[in-house]
């Protein structure tokens, strides 16, 4: 299984039935084909309705896209409004689970992922409504950078996307839970030991009580 | 007086300097036709507050590429390399502003409040020089209303009072930005007699609206 389908699927496994989520735009977005049986779930839009699909075998509609211009569809049942509502959904806490990629992610629970100063700057767009108004807030990437250095720090050193907003961090390596006491390690993905979750993040790792195997197939 | 024009008079309204709102997400609901020909008048030194530049080839991002905006009030960037590029050089101002907020800053605009609250970038660079204000011993920021000269509208169906309906995503700040401006221009992919619309079904009130071309 590769390091991308590890994370959707366990992403995947966060979800209760009915819950409202939002969904990033990559690997928070392949969470949706995984999952468990008995679990549906709204998709929101940022750009505007509830009840995101994908495209299905019809022509695209060019003004039904998902917040990365994609063409989407929208299931029976769904309802599209202005940015002021779907903010309103975001900001309000009506969004149950909101799952975002990041550059850096520390054990305070702070995320960056809206700019590296000088070089990439392409805006925050919904990212810091959302990771200040959902209820659980999931951090979903590859552990390390393309050339293996840490994502995971001790502390953030780019510019915060939100402070302190960060529940849960699910990696293809493992699971994190931010605590008070440091990063919880919950999970281990499958071959993958401690050690080499150690290695991979500069974050304080604290092992968990009932630490297992992360449970995907 | 019939609200219903051509484009070169609509857009008599946009001048040199002038703050101009244009809906759409990523090109989504963006009035191309009025974009098209806005880029044709060459209008300078504008002031665009939208929710990002699009694409260099689609809506917003051909202003961006011909080089008549000197402000973007915007959430994002990251789609068009002309405005990261204009930036980096010192020609074209960006302001960064979380989609929320800057969807309820239009919104404020156009409902006459003196802003908002929001807990939106608190212990961000976006908090950076802005007022925290306690309520209830949760901290919000204090976020500003902004208006604009012009609007620029797209719509799916207009009545000829300027009733408005939307379409799918194309709404998003469409709505908005035809409450916060001087002059409301739409460009509107069919346009009815008035009556044809029932009432409930209005998204945007007629009374919002100047002008009419046809989409």
């Amino acid at each position: 299984m590769d390091a991308k389908t590890i994370i959707a699927k366990r992403v995947a496994q966060e979800f209760e039935d009915g819950d409202v989520v939002n969904l990033g735009i990559g690997i928070p977005t392949l969470a949706a084909d995984f999952l468990p049986t008995g679990v549906s779930v709204i998709l929101q839009s940022e750009n505007g309705f509830l009840g995101l699909a994908p495209l299905d075998d019809l022509v695209a509609d060019v003004d039904l896209v998902n917040a990365g211009a994609k063409p989407v569809s929208i299931i029976p049942g769904g309802a599209v409004f202005d940015s002021a509502m779907s903010f309103a959904i975001i900001r309000g806490g009506h969004v149950d689970v909101t799952v975002l990629g990041a550059l850096e992610v520390d054990q305070e629970g702070n995320l960056a992922n809206w700019m590296v100063p000088g070089k990439m700057v392409p805006g925050m767009g919904g990212a810091m409504d959302l990771v200040s108004g959902a209820k659980k807030v999931i951090v979903a990437m590859e552990h390390t950078t393309k050339d293996g250095k840490p994502k995971i720090f001790k502390k953030c050193t780019l510019p915060l996307t939100g402070k302190g907003v960060v529940n849960y961090i699910i990696t293809n390596l493992c699971v994190f839970e931010v605590t008070p006491a440091g990063l919880l390690l919950l999970e281990t993905a499958p071959g993958v030991t401690v050690d080499e979750v150690r290695t991979n993040t500069e974050a304080k790792v604290v092992i968990g009580p009932q630490m297992c195997i992360m449970p995907i197939v | 007086m019939s609200k219903i024009t051509t484009i070169e008079k609509a857009l008599e309204f946009v001048q040199d300097n002038m703050t101009v709102m244009i809906g759409g997400f990523l090109g989504v609901g963006t009035p191309e036709r009025l974009v098209d020909a806005l880029v044709k008048k060459g209008t300078k030194n504008l002031t665009c507050i939208a929710n990002d530049t699009a694409m260099p080839d689609k809506g917003i991002g051909k202003l961006v590429v011909s080089r008549q905006l000197k402000n973007a009030v915007v959430s994002h960037i990251g789609t068009n390399p002309e405005t990261g590029r204009q930036m980096n050089i010192g020609e074209l101002e960006v302001e960064l502003i979380p989609q929320g907020t800057l969807a309820e800053q239009i919104r404020a605009g156009g409902a006459g409040l003196g802003g908002i609250l929001t807990p939106t970038g608190l212990g961000t660079i976006v908090a950076e020089g802005k007022e925290i204000i306690k309520v209830n011993e949760s901290e919000f920021l204090l976020e500003k209303p902004l208006k604009a000269d012009v609007a620029l509208i797209k719509a799916h169906i207009a009545d000829t009072d300027g009733n408005l309906i939307f379409y799918r995503s194309a709404r998003n700040f469409n709505p908005l930005m035809a409450m916060a401006a001087k002059v409301v221009i739409v460009e509107a992919e069919n346009i009815v007699e008035k009556g044809q619309i029932d009432p409930d079904q209005v998204m945007t009130p007629g009374i919002f609206v100047d002008w009419i071309i046809k989409g």
